[in-house]
């Protein structure tokens, strides 16, 4: 083989890098690396005459590799493996030198500082470089299926985005009926929608179309394979109910005789019965039996539901089933879980009667709620006077999330617009900032305002019971530092709502490891890159949307459901997916079947082949992490474009000045 | 040693791809200055750190090794952290019975949003690096190239 031929590219990025990186030095001294044969700075290497540049010399000088030392690669290391790409060298034969973020942005009044660590890092990638391999993209075919996780508005949306397009869609959705959160809503805010009147249609475009599965009542229990190539185990757990013969006529709840407290659907403040519908326009129509309260399931005796029912639909016998799936990619859209506010103590929920929760709230002025829309006290009848509602309950709070809500401003906002449209209560908002920051929320913030609800400035330290003055006596008393006038205030109110933040579930992390998928310090879904990929995740064709992957509203679910729906619509059209092809593979011809790397892999990508007496990598399994890599106590095992060779030049070439004679200060 | 007498460590930083190298990537686009004795190199994960990198580091003169990966349970590739823990164990062992400080090779966390993190920790790592002074390990081994030797034993 032939020498290799190095061209280095050494960008000023105008005076971001310039600016403190001598890089015309850079340049002149990369010159005397060993293999470089030309080595150039430029203005601006991601500008097209950049671009150009790198390309005319590849035929010029027949370069063999190529350096660009510039931005972070996970800005540009694309661009300039296409410019590679165009000019007829193998992609893969480029490094990026990240001589911007790492260097000149970090030591901007350490010139001498910033200069020889940029030199370091050219040198590094110089020395790396030539080790490189022409790798090939993996091409794997995709199955047209989806498999989408979660019924709430966000999945019902991906679904539904899938399925008019054509392809068809398995949505699997824990509970009995898919509508997640915003089903128990009244209201949507800005515009004051019925929550129900704009998703019940939704729901049941889902529920009958051709090309959608339903699976409710079903959790995924594992995952296999690939993208494009998912082999998915859901059970569907036993209703008790069969669905081919019930109408959905209700006698059987009509008439069964026990009443349980329903803490999902109503929040704890309604009831439902042991064979059940969570709510009127819940899709599927059926209902299930809950075995655990079920008298029957208890002491062998009742069966009313199925004496009652005209269509015979009651199967008690009725077993779990395992189905399996096999799909092409898949949409996480399992939502968010409410913060308990009982781990804020002072705040008094749970031991003060009056104090409620946003979710609480929601169903007692929903219509189709507990007490049909009457907003009345915890005795059920006693209108409310005056209202306080806390903002930031769990939220932007170090003792317990750090993050911002994002939809609680607004559903306060909603929450005082109802309680002064339904009871002509007084309202008081204590809230740390407004941030009413999407199109209409400002003007839905001055209208509140107008409409007469006070607005305190201030973190609630406590809401308490104990009164000081005749006229708290028997209210709820609301304990504030307003901080606008830098004054304390007790503020005593009938009803006190705590807007309650958004958290991950908390199966989050079991459900990402099922998918793949990581967790970030959030507890929410990691996204592959959180301005420019924020639906994808590492794990190619599994794609989260919704408030899974951070707190936000309903609009914000829906655009990010019909986005996850078009990446995947857009490899199903593709038929097909590149990979990348930073992969593990192993020399079976030096492997010693010692199987220590089967155990490492956390994708299940290694086999072992029994009569070989070798292990072998799967490659469209392989995620390229490189644990194995390292593992492995032969070598034998390599991880494409990180290979052992790769690491230890790059190594060296990072420290090349420090034992050597030839001093990374002095120029060439 | 630079001019004015204070020694200037040399630190080989191994970054994971997904947390710690884009915690570097924010420590830039938000300008939060941090002192220039780090020399990185990407790899996808932790757990790709295979030990002999930090040996070879330390041979070709550097003074210190700083490991950072994403936090335990934020793994992108799920555990390999975990791996990269266990494995910096028995290093930590070895590198105890060669005589190197724990202060030189060091492991640390910072996720993807943690720039400031990632800033402090290069801060904090270089100055106890400092502290210690050179390490110039290459030129207290007994021969120049201690592969050379593994192969002759292997020959």
């Amino acid at each position: 083989m032939s020498e290799p031929r190095v061209g280095v590219y050494v960008c000023h990025c105008g005076h971001n890098i310039a600016g403190t990186v001598d890089v015309e030095h850079v340049a002149e001294w990369a010159m005397g690396l060993p293999n470089v044969v030309v080595s150039r700075d430029n203005k601006f290497m991601c500008a097209s005459t950049g671009q150009e540049q790198v390309e005319q010399d590849i035929k010029e000088f027949d370069l063999t590799h190529v350096v660009v030392a510039s931005c972070s690669p996970h800005m540009h290391e694309k661009t300039f493996r296409n410019a590679c790409a165009r000019a007829g060298l193998n992609p893969y034969m480029f490094e990026m030198a990240n001589i911007r973020e790492h260097a000149s942005w970090v030591h901007p009044n350490d010139r001498d500082g910033a200069t020889n660590k940029a030199k370091a890092l050219v040198s590094a990638a110089v020395h790396r470089v030539v080790h490189h391999q022409p790798l090939e993209p993996m091409v794997v075919s995709i199955r047209p299926e989806t498999l989408v996780v979660g019924g709430g508005i966000a999945g019902i949306q991906a679904a539904l985005e899938i399925a008019d397009a054509g392809y068809h869609v398995y949505l699997v959705e824990r509970e009995p009926s898919i509508g997640g959160h915003m089903a128990m809503f009244d209201k949507t805010f800005p515009t004051l929608d019925c929550s129900a009147c704009i998703l019940t249609p939704k729901m049941f475009d889902a529920g009958g179309h051709p090309n959608i599965t339903l699976l409710s009542y079903s959790e995924v229990e594992r995952v296999d394979g690939y993208v494009g190539n998912f082999t998915v185990q859901v059970r569907k757990k036993a209703r008790k109910v069969d669905q081919d013969l019930c109408t959905g006529c209700g006698s059987c709840w009509d008439k069964c005789p026990i009443r349980i407290v329903d803490t999902v659907f109503e929040a704890g403040l309604g009831y439902r019965k042991a064979i059940y519908r969570p709510f009127p326009q819940a899709v599927p129509k059926y209902p299930v039996i809950d075995v655990e309260n079920c008298t029957y399931f208890k002491t062998g005796k009742c069966r009313m539901c199925e004496k009652v029912c005209p269509t015979n639909a009651i199967r008690f016998d009725m077993e779990d089933e395992i189905v399996e799936l096999e799909v092409g990619n898949i949409i996480l859209a399992t939502g968010f879980k409410l913060f308990d506010a009982r781990r804020i103590p002072q705040y008094g929920y749970g031991r003060l009667e009056n104090v409620f929760t946003s979710l609480e709230f929601e169903r007692l002025t929903n219509a189709a709620g507990p007490t049909e829309g009457k907003i009345v006290l915890r005795d059920g009848e006693t209108t409310p006077k005056t209202v306080a509602i806390i903002h930031c309950v769990g939220s932007r709070d170090r003792n317990f999330n750090t993050h911002c809500s994002a939809i609680c401003c607004m559903s306060s906002l909603k929450f005082a617009h109802l309680v002064m449209e339904k009871t002509g209560a007084q309202v008081y908002n204590f809230y740390i900032d407004m941030r009413p920051i999407h199109k209409g929320y400002e003007e839905f913030y001055h209208r509140i305002m107008e409409e007469g609800a006070q607005f305190v400035r201030g973190k609630v330290s406590e809401i308490t019971g104990v009164a000081r003055s005749p006229e708290e006596d028997g209210k709820v008393i609301v304990v504030c530092e307003d901080t606008l006038i830098g004054h304390q205030r007790r503020v005593p109110v009938d009803m006190v709502i705590l807007a309650a933040g958004l958290e991950p579930r908390a199966d989050a992390q079991a459900v990402g490891y099922l998918f793949g998928v990581g967790c970030g310090d959030t507890g929410f879904f990691t996204e592959r890159h959180p301005k420019l990929d924020p639906v994808a995740t590492v794990t190619e064709g599994v794609f989260i949307a919704g408030a899974c992957q951070g707190a936000k509203d309903i609009p914000d679910s829906v655009a990010q459901g019909a986005a996850a729906a078009a990446r995947v619509l857009g490899t199903i059209s593709r038929r097909e997916v590149s990979l990348e092809p930073i992969r593990a593979s192993i020399d079976e011809e030096r492997c010693s079947g010692c199987r220590i790397c089967n155990n490492m892999c956390p994708y299940h990508a290694i086999d072992f082949i029994e009569e070989k007496g070798v292990s072998r990598v799967n490659p469209a399994l392989c995620k390229g992490c490189g644990t194995c890599v390292a593992a492995c106590p032969s070598q034998v095992i390599s991880g494409a474009h990180f290979t052992f060779d790769q690491l230890m030049a790059e190594i060296d070439g990072i420290l090349v000045d420090v034992l050597s004679d030839r001093p990374i200060v002095e120029a060439v | 040693m630079s001019d004015n007498g204070t020694f200037t460590p040399v630190i080989v930083g191994f970054l994971c791809n997904w947390c710690s190298y884009r915690a570097a990537d924010l420590a830039g686009t938000s300008r939060m200055g941090y002192p220039a004795t780090l020399r990185d190199i990407r790899i996808m994960c932790t757990g790709r750190l295979d030990p002999t990198f930090v040996l070879r580091a330390l041979q070709k003169g550097a003074d210190g090794v700083l490991i950072m990966g994403c936090h335990p349970g934020q793994c992108h590739y799920q555990e390999g952290n975990y791996k990269a823990i266990r494995r910096f164990a028995l290093l930590r062992r070895t590198l105890r019975q060669l005589g190197i400080a724990d202060e030189r090779v060091q492991l640390h966390w910072a996720s993807a949003a943690e720039g400031v993190r990632f800033a402090q920790t290069v801060a904090r790592v270089t100055e106890q690096i400092r502290q210690l002074g050179p390490l110039d390990w290459a030129h207290n081994w007994p021969n120049e190239d201690p592969y050379a030797v593994e192969e002759a034993v292997h020959e």
